[in-house]
């Protein structure tokens, strides 16, 4: 197939149904109605089921029991109506249920705004979801990315049945580029045979439940999940780096504005400044080792997002605080420019 | 090579759909492209505007924020963009919705009665074709040939009577250029 011009958001609802996707629940929320909207379309054409639920906290426990089938399914919201699914998500994750997660963010607290933002980043690595627990978060920066780490997040969500979030923002859910969706990889997937879809007889019921009042039987549920995070820690990072080799100044950006300090770099490397790049695209796992390597030949790190600094904790704790990390951020839904970053860039200096 | 465009007017004067067209056009070329709009409410009257890169090379930034061509098709976009065109960039404005004229030296500027033409031909919609027509006899970032048979070939079967009055709208614009 050739490339096709696609929105982020139609890039990514295609990328599920092409992953296998039957079912989408959902409620609508700008910047990513367009989910909603595509899925509803195609759905019916693959045999599956989009519905639009009566709020977002129906949409996730919608999920809840989709995924406790074993099949796959997804849904998507932006920053508030993500805030009101984390409940349902905490559930999932206590019975290890495979599912994605979307959230194109906007700006907040809030109702805040509709524009771009990525505000959200705490709440996606740290604590979307009350209990011991993490997502695997991936963090797409074009519209190809959209559509490929689409079909990556639900082979992860299933090998180690965990849920995926997928954390974009306004910019990528609205924005078009050409996607082609031959090139994209599948993964071999596991037998699910932990599924509640009926055992007609034949077998030993399987049991998904969060709950366990006695506290060693929980315990041992929760460490039994962290061996799985291990797992993942050791297989799934990833993360891109631009220009790295020789820098002496590191930036750290994900997502959308990962595409203003590439030109960003690639402008302040025309003036000769040493400067890189590293893009996390697993949020969590943080790509920590990546980062802790450049501490050793780089001399300063700046951390540029759309918030008032969170990401930049996970940059001071993978270099273990060895070297400064400067900050550059826009929120509301106000983004920086190319030339913005490069001035902060010149205004850090670095060797020449 | 880069374009970067920045397409600007009221929402419903197809100011999304030009630049979405370039875009299209750009990828079927081969080259990088990137399309960004601005989002929310615009549907329904207010400002509107997308970007449109097009390059040879991979694109960082969607954002144009200082564009190398600037299409006005109302007075506030032309107020507050033609300031932040690069020096040796264009300005193109539709001259029956804004009477200003670019005072600078330092970029070419275009004017052409865009709406005015789309109403003397009956398809008022048509304004936006018609500039493109005239963009692309002024920069040549398009062969008009090339460009009129993806823009006809995106009109659907539904609406198959379009496809020649978008073709004669496009090559009005081009010929104004003369």
């Amino acid at each position: 197939m050739a490339k096709v011009l696609m929105k982020g958001n139609e890039a990514i609802a295609e990328a599920a149904i092409k992953a296998g996707c039957l079912h989408y629940f959902g409620y609508p929320i700008t910047p990513q109605t367009e989910i909603a909207e595509y899925m509803a379309k195609r759905m019916p054409k693959v045999g599956g089921l989009c519905l639009q639920a009566e709020s977002e906290v129906s949409a996730i426990n919608m999920i809840y029991g989709a995924a406790a089938s074993g099949t796959r399914c997804m849904t998507s919201s932006s920053s508030p109506g993500i805030s009101l699914k984390s409940e349902g998500i905490s559930y999932i994750v206590g019975c290890d249920l495979p599912c994605v997660i979307l959230n194109v963010q906007r700006g907040g607290p809030g109702l805040g705004g509709i524009q771009p933002s990525q505000a959200d980043y705490y709440q996606a690595t740290k604590a979307l979801g009350h209990g011991d627990m993490h997502l695997f978060v991936l963090a797409p920066a074009s519209v190809q990315e959209m559509a490929e780490l689409t079909c990556e997040a639900f082979d992860i969500a299933d090998m180690y049945r965990v849920p995926v979030l997928i954390l974009a923002d306004g910019a990528l859910g609205q924005m078009m580029e050409p996607v082609d969706f031959d090139t994209i990889k599948k993964r071999d997937i596991p037998e699910k045979d932990w599924a509640a879809c009926g055992h007609g007889g034949k077998r030993k019921k399987n049991i998904l439940t969060s709950l366990f009042l006695n506290p060693e039987e929980l315990e041992n549920s929760v460490l039994a999940r962290y061996e799985k995070y291990k797992k993942i820690d050791e297989n799934e990072v990833r993360c891109e780096q631009f220009m790295t080799e020789d820098a002496d100044i590191v930036v750290v950006a994900y997502g959308i504005t990962s595409r203003i300090c590439k030109s960003a770099v690639t402008a302040a490397r025309a003036k000769g400044i040493k400067v890189g790049m590293l893009r996390p695209i697993t949020l969590s796992p943080f790509p920590a080792k990546e980062l802790k390597a450049l501490s050793e030949t780089a001399s300063k790190f700046l951390t540029v997002e759309l918030n008032m600094g969170q990401m930049i904790t996970d940059v001071k704790l993978a270099i273990e605080c060895s070297r400064p990390v400067e900050f550059l951020g826009r929120t509301g839904g106000s983004m920086m420019t190319v030339e913005d970053v490069l001035a902060k860039i010149e205004e850090m200096g670095g060797n020449k | 090579m880069t374009s970067r465009i920045l397409f600007a007017g009221f929402g419903g004067q197809g100011i999304l759909f030009s630049g979405k067209q370039c875009a299209k056009t750009g990828m079927q070329l081969g080259k990088c492209v990137t399309w960004l709009p601005s989002y929310g409410p615009e549907q329904r009257g207010g400002t509107c505007n997308c970007s449109v890169i097009i390059s040879d090379e991979d694109i960082g930034s969607p954002l144009v924020n200082t564009p190398d061509i600037l299409i006005a098709f109302n007075a506030p976009s032309f107020d507050k963009f033609e300031p932040k065109v690069v020096a040796g960039g264009a300005v193109f404005s539709d001259s029956t919705l804004i009477s200003k004229k670019s005072e600078r030296s330092d970029i070419s500027a275009y004017t052409i009665p865009a709406t005015e033409l789309a109403n003397e031909m009956n398809a008022p919609k048509l304004a936006n074709v018609i500039m493109l027509g005239y963009v692309i006899a002024k920069t040549n970032i398009f062969d008009f040939d090339y460009f009129a048979e993806k823009l006809t070939a995106s009109v659907p079967e539904s609406k198959a009577e379009l496809r020649e009055l978008n073709k004669k709208a496009l090559l009005l614009g081009y010929n104004y250029a003369e």
